[in-house]
């Protein structure tokens, strides 16, 4: 590994297949960087905009959300409906002035082991190059917070 | 007739024929350049009853409240939008409302003109054709109403109400909606963005004036009033504050109809408009949607179409 910090990446992926494919690059030993913590949930419709931002907000450089591909979704229509919201967030973060590549969304099946690998790596590199997350939702003001 | 005695008599007749319990309006302030908002429960009552373009409140939000009333509401543009808004979400009975529509050119934005004026104290105002004309003790000074309106009343396109039972006066003519108003943001690179909207959120003070002013926020409990989990600390900080207002604008997706309450009842000025716009604009890019036009229409996230964009995809 290069010099320099080590990103901290969170993960939401979808019990259903993107968490399935992290399994399965694991049982091909499937090399993915350590940074990723992955937090398994139920469909990539459950994950909330705040869940994002309280990532961001609480230490995180980049985070990933990855869900079925549009058709396959295990509750028919989740992933449809996380796909409209994810257009607009993503548009709005960036907009807010977080670097591209700090918010990602993807779609990965169960059977995607190799996918999962390339783009966790990817989404790892581009943290890196970009460095740690210092922008405007750690930017504190008065009192320290206390943990 | 002026609009304002039609909506006098139109409110006494309502009450009078026992057609709504109350009629929500504005009656004149106790200052220059004010109105506030005020119930009309008897035929006397509808005489206190204004028009003017000092009328910036919102009263659909009030809406939410009466739910066991028959009430008629005077709604401008933009306060139709959102009164469709509420239809669409079921937070109001489309049966118990006499809707009263008054077109609109703008209304006025106080502090706009108080910065105009010079800042001395203003004791009298008049609307006079495209003028208002403002007085204080030794100054008068004439403004052009275009140069005082409000913001989001500038580029409004929807000065005509787009629902109503009754509509009184003449229509008013379509402005040409722009979004020249994000163009400046949306060139500057996004460092400089970033040190603008943080800057923005280091005014605010979290009063959550612009929540409560708000009629699309209409959740009995908010996402930062809550404990478990506890999205936002309770002290007010630059990071809170930004995530406050991005949690609350992707709450607003596809509902927000760009009435301005929000940024008018804000203490410190704190460019609220900025996210919903660049919201509005996109859900209009990406899928051709606007809020508040149609009662029957699926609210934006709530509904999809299988071949909806995915500019946000990374394929690694």
């Amino acid at each position: 590994m290069d010099a320099g910090p080590e990103p901290k990446i969170v993960g939401f992926l979808c019990n259903w297949c993107s968490y399935a494919a992290a399994d399965l690059a694991g049982i091909n030993r499937l090399q993915y960087p350590a940074s990723v913590r992955i937090i398994r949930v139920p469909c990539s419709g459950r994950v909330s905009p705040l869940f994002l931002l309280t990532a961001l907000r609480r230490g995180a450089d980049a985070v990933l959300v990855s869900g079925c591909h549009p058709g396959d979704c295990h509750y028919t229509s989740g992933n449809l409906v996380a796909r409209r919201r994810f257009a607009m967030l993503k548009s709005l973060l960036e907009f807010a002035g977080l670097d591209e590549g700090r918010v990602n969304f993807t779609w990965i099946s169960a059977s995607e082991a190799a996918d999962f690998a390339r783009v966790t790596t990817r989404i790892y590199q581009r943290a890196k190059d970009l460095g740690p997350y210092r922008g405007a939702l750690r930017k504190e003001s008065g009192v320290p917070r206390r943990e | 007739m002026s609009k304002q005695e039609e909506l006098r008599a139109t409110a006494r007749r309502l009450l009078a024929e026992n057609r709504v319990d109350l009629i929500l309006g504005y009656t004149a302030g106790t200052l220059p350049l004010r109105t506030t908002p005020f119930f009309a429960r008897t035929p006397a009552e509808a005489d206190l009853l204004v028009w003017n373009a000092f009328c910036e409140y919102n009263l659909t939000n009030y809406l939410p409240r009466y739910t066991g009333n028959r009430v008629g509401i005077v709604v401008k543009g933009c306060d139709a939008r959102s009164l469709v808004g509420l239809l669409q979400q079921n937070q109001v009975q489309r049966e118990r409302l006499y809707v009263i529509g008054i077109p609109c050119a703008g209304v006025v934005d106080r502090r706009r003109v108080a910065l105009l004026a010079g800042g001395a104290e203003i004791t009298a105002a008049d609307i006079t054709g495209g003028e208002i004309v403002v007085r204080g003790r030794g100054f008068e000074k004439v403004l052009p109403m275009e140069e005082v309106l409000f913001p989001s009343c500038r580029r409004c396109r929807y000065g005509n109400p787009v629902l109503a039972d009754v509509v009184l006066g003449e229509k008013v003519p379509e402005r040409k909606e722009t979004y020249e108003d994000l163009a400046a943001l949306e060139n500057m690179p996004a460092v400089e963005r970033e040190a603008y909207f943080a800057r923005e959120m280091a005014k605010c003070i979290r009063c959550y004036a612009c929540r409560e002013v708000c009629p699309m926020c209409f959740c009995k409990q908010c996402f930062v009033d809550g404990t478990a989990p506890q999205w936002l600390s309770r002290w007010v900080g630059t990071a809170d504050n930004l995530f406050f207002h991005l949690g609350r604008t992707m709450h607003l997706v596809g509902r927000c109809v760009d009435c301005g309450a929000c940024a008018r009842a804000c203490p410190v000025g704190v460019d609220l408009m900025a996210f919903n716009r660049k919201m509005i604009k996109d859900a209009e890019a990406l899928f051709g949607y606007r809020a508040g036009l149609d009662p029957e229409a699926h609210l934006l996230l709530g509904t999809f179409d299988p071949n909806d964009p995915e500019p946000f995809l990374f394929r690694g």
